[in-house]
């Protein structure tokens, strides 16, 4: 019960401004600690790949980035959810500070993968695989949310609006899941998300997991600060923003 | 060293998608962070009589 008390008065705005303030150091710390130490186990400790040589080691930046762009619309899309049902205030902000760290992973996750897909299939970008081509798509979706947010100057329409857009997009989410397994083209199958054991040995497989824990929390500490911000302007009229400014002028 | 720095020769592949990536992770912060200094300074900056025009509180000098 006291948890679910506590998070519930996480949605309060002041409440969730405070918790923030006290819990995001620990969040930058310790992503830079998993991340370091997780690129250093898939850079140095990890074997090289039998078919790829050293080339695989790509897949420590690659795969994490591409998962919290997955992860990130699926916040979006359920914050936006939630804010549209509930007309919780919290949530929408959710949405609008997790869209563009999403883009630019999303981003990140297309670059990374034409630059390993250069010398493993002889080229940066296929247009024929469905993996490469609704990845792209998820991009497009993370940008369309903002622009379409940009177009429109009152606040709640554009929560409502756009929050539409957000909800219809994660269809997308599970096809670029499946899209290997249903349309197998140049991208290869999971690696870890299998129904029998993962495809990768311990010593590559532990790193691969400690980055992707560190670019999790790594984009919790993002967003959250994002959200302190667009929670100081959504509220900026409220009394514990100006009690707020008041004890930092002190 | 050297050896490691070639990765197997991959290492413009390699090294340019962690360079890429550590762009992307600097920038992602110095953004996020921006983003939280900049809606201080302007609710700091915040019109006073915005203030007291939408919230019908309690004046605590009349």
């Amino acid at each position: 019960m006291g948890l679910v008390r506590w998070f519930h008065s996480l949605a309060s705005p002041p409440h969730f401004y405070r918790f923030a303030r006290r819990l995001s150091p620990w969040l930058a710390v310790s992503s830079v600690v998993l991340i370091v130490a997780g690129v250093f186990g898939g850079l140095v400790l990890a074997p090289p790949d039998y078919l790829q040589g050293d080339g695989f080691r790509i897949i420590y930046v690659h795969v994490p980035s591409a998962y919290v762009g997955m992860l990130a619309y699926v916040v979006l899309a359920g914050a936006a959810a939630i804010g549209f049902v509930w007309r919780i205030k919290l949530a929408h902000a959710v949405a609008v500070s997790v869209a563009p760290v999403g883009a630019s992973f999303t981003f990140l996750a297309l670059v990374t993968g034409a630059i390993w897909g250069k010398p493993m299939w002889g080229t940066y970008w296929e247009w024929a695989d469905a993996r490469l081509v609704f990845e792209l798509l998820l991009l497009f979706l993370f940008l369309g949310y903002m622009v379409l947010r940009a177009a429109i100057e009152d606040r709640d329409k554009a929560d409502r609006v756009s929050a539409i857009l957000a909800a219809v997009g994660v269809i997308n989410v599970p096809i670029i899941h499946y899209s290997v397994e249903w349309w197998s083209t140049l991208h290869q199958g999971p690696t870890i998300a299998r129904l029998d054991s993962p495809a990768i040995t311990l010593d590559m497989l532990v790193p691969l997991l400690i980055v992707i824990v560190g670019f999790t929390v790594y984009f919790a500490w993002l967003v959250i600060c994002r959200l302190q911000g667009e929670v100081l302007e959504r509220e900026r009229t409220a009394r514990w923003v100006q009690q707020l400014l008041a004890e930092r002028a002190e | 060293m050297s050896e490691f720095l070639d990765m197997g020769g991959y290492a413009r592949y390699v090294w340019t998608a962690y360079g890429i990536t550590l762009v992307v992770i600097v920038l992602n912060a110095w953004l996020a962070r921006r983003r939280h200094a900049q809606a201080l300074i302007k609710v700091k900056q915040m019109d006073r009589s915005e203030l007291i025009e939408r919230t019908p509180t309690v004046r605590r000098n009349p």
